[in-house]
């Protein structure tokens, strides 16, 4: 069975794995020379069949969004290289070490598409990641996998690198187009959706970079292959990171359906200085919380859903016995309540307010009654306090806010009751 | 003030990279950034009239995100706060950043030496805390390591900021391994990116 498909030639090759000639000598482009043989709907169809689904949050199937692209001309695709979920660079790793893949795989997609001119967005704050892919960009275009005629086919791709400026919802997909057209990074309102009208309103597929950089493999093992990785439902393999107390700290990818107490405490090795677990993040800031309880749990889409969490960017942050847990969700409350693009009202106003509330129990000024008004201002974001959640809100930002304050709330009351009452010293 | 014709030949590569003119704003930002430093009401201006709108529209953008400063200093020292941070010890990363330079998060030193700012996640969760240098990115940082960081960046006054030099000498363990050396490094308070300004050795 295959166990790992996108960290293979970093792990074997860690001092050139980015290179032309490193790709090359380990199979590179073979893929795209297969492609460019191939109708572009049978390509399409390969990556349909895989079942893979998208890597950047939402998850939706790969190969569905790609059947919703309208005809119309141009058409754009845009590599969505924002990576700024707390928790969460597995990105900045790929686009690093192994750059070649994501090329190649942005040139098959848009040979499939029908795309010539493809974006890669790279946060601003990734000055190297952007210097390995526009590198990489540049070797393809001298060996001819880029520019005009790509190897004889007739086919032409243009890839422009566009670097961010500070501001995690450009994430988003609609709001990085808007990013990328020089406004401001609000995001649109859907629909319609990008695929229909996406960049300059033209048809535009927007994919994270984790998902491109599977397409060389789908193409050169078919989506068949792909789509036996895995449990149903959360097929291939993931690229997590992870993070906070554990002893080594890194990312990790594993074929779906793995327990977490294997990642955790196998790949991850435990927790620090021989300290317990306390709880988990399990897909970025976004995502509530995990605990001891979910450890035999497996890694999967269907039951991350059933415990009311998600995989979401793929960051897990773990926490031990001794985190303060209010301290822990108002670092989180903080990072959503600054990253709210302002154009709603709930998302603006709700998040501030969890803040506030949260720096007042920490400061040992808690009141009783803050332990139901975090609750209410949280159902005000997020009506219900489901997950997947029900939203007031334009984007998922804010009811992401929310996840931190259902989280402890429902593992943790106690402590932010014990809090509140005095009876454990607050602060930090 | 009006570009350099080095920097006007850099914003029309940069402006011909996309197929409609307005995109380029970004990019023509830091470029704007590199040529005087610090984003300028004449800079706005130019990136206005090479991008064909107004200039309100592009304080508009600009002013939407957090990298385009009006004011910094040389060196922008960025701190990450966010949760594997948080978890690893940042808040005495950042007052130990703070006590050294005496300069408090959001703030320029007087001189105008160094900004030191604090910011939500920065990628380098894995190797946390995390610090970045004119966005090179230094990793496994303690309060210790921290002040030596600004003490030799302040001593020094470094023409060229380069991730693996930093990490070398004040750095812990990082997210992942880094791969061989990486020449290139900020000269200024922007990313090191192709056109906007990066040094090479
Ligand atoms: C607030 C917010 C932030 C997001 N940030 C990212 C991001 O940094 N990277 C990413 O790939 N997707 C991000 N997404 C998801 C994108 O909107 C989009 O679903 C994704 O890029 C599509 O690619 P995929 O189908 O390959 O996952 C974000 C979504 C939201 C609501
Ligand atoms: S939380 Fe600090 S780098 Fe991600």
């Amino acid at each position: 069975m295959t166990e790992q498909i996108l960290t293979t030639r970093m792990d074997a090759h860690p001092s050139d794995s980015h290179t032309l000639a490193r790709y090359e000598q380990t199979g590179g482009y073979a893929a795209l020379r297969k492609a460019l043989g191939m109708k572009p709907e049978a390509i399409a169809e390969e990556v349909k069949a895989s079942n893979i689904a998208g890597r950047g949050g939402a998850g939706f199937p790969t190969g569905v969004k790609w059947g919703f692209l309208a005809p119309s001309t141009p058409r754009y695709l845009v590599i969505n290289a924002d990576e700024s979920e707390p928790g969460t660079f597995k990105d900045r790793q790929l686009l690093e070490r192994d750059p070649h893949q994501l090329v190649e795989g942005i040139v098959i997609s848009s040979f499939a598409l029908g795309v010539n001119h493809a974006f890669v967005y790279v946060r601003g704050e990734y000055p190297r990641p952007a210097r390995r892919i526009q590198a990489a960009l540049e070797e393809a275009r001298d060996a001819g996998y880029l520019g005009d005629d790509i190897l004889g086919s007739g086919f032409s791709l243009d890839v422009t690198v566009h670097l961010g400026a500070g501001a995690y919802i450009c994430g988003e997909e609609t709001a990085l187009l808007n990013s990328l057209e020089g406004r401001r990074g609000e995001p649109r309102i859907k629909p319609p959706i990008p695929a229909v009208e996406g960049l300059y309103a033209q048809p535009t597929i927007v994919n994270n970079v984790e998902t491109i950089s599977n397409i060389p493999w789908i193409i050169t093992n078919g989506g068949a292959a792909y789509d036996a990785i895995g449990p149903e439902g959360s097929r291939g393999t993931r690229l997590f990171s992870v993070s906070g107390h554990v002893e080594r700290p890194g990312n990790y990818e594993i074929v779906m359906g793995m327990t977490w107490r294997n990642l955790i405490h196998d790949l991850g090795g435990g927790i620090r200085g021989g300290k317990e677990l306390k709880c988990w993040i399990p897909g970025g800031a976004s995502a509530p919380w995990l605990v001891p309880d979910n450890l035999d749990e497996p890694i999967t889409v269907q039951a991350c859903a059933r415990l009311g969490t998600m995989l979401g960017s793929g960051g897990i942050v773990v926490m031990d016995e001794t985190t303060n847990v209010v301290a822990a969700a108002l670092s989180l409350v903080r990072f959503f309540a600054h990253e709210s693009c302002g154009k709603g009202t709930p998302c603006r106003e709700g998040a501030t307010w969890l803040e506030r509330i949260l720096e007042r129990i920490l400061h040992g000024e808690g009141r009783r009654s803050d332990l139901d008004l975090l609750l209410d201002v949280s159902d005000n974001i997020s009506p219900g306090l489901r997950w997947p959640p029900a939203m007031t809100t334009i984007c998922p930002l804010g009811p992401s806010a929310v996840s931190p304050i259902t989280s402890i709330m429902t593992h943790f009351r106690h402590e932010v009751a014990a809090m509140v009452s005095g009876e454990v010293p607050a602060g930090v | 003030m009006t570009w350099s014709p080095a920097t006007s030949e850099r914003a029309d590569a940069i402006v011909a990279r996309y197929p409609e003119r307005r995109s380029a704003v970004m990019p023509l930002l830091y470029l704007a950034m590199r040529e005087e430093g610090r984003l300028t009401d004449e800079g706005m201006k130019e990136v206005g009239d090479r991008t064909g709108i107004t200039a309100a529209q592009v304080l508009a953008a600009a002013s939407f995100y957090t990298m385009y400063k009006r004011e910094v200093g040389r060196h922008l020292v960025s701190v990450c706060r966010s949760i594997s941070c948080h978890l690893l010890g940042s808040e005495a990363v950042l007052d130990a950043v703070a006590d050294e330079t005496g300069v408090p998060d959001g703030e320029t030193a007087l001189d105008g030496s160094l900004s030191v700012e604090s910011v939500e996640c920065i990628g380098a969760c894995g190797g946390a805390p995390a610090i970045q240098v004119d966005y090179e990115m230094v990793e496994g940082m303690t309060p210790d390591s921290a002040r030596a960081l600004v003490r030799w960046l302040l001593d020094e006054s470094p023409e060229v900021i380069r991730s693996d030099d930093l990490q070398g000498r004040f750095g812990g363990s990082p997210s992942f391994d880094p791969g061989p050396v990486d020449p290139v490094g900020a000269i200024g308070p922007f990313p090191a990116f192709g056109p906007y300004g990066t040094a090479a050795t």
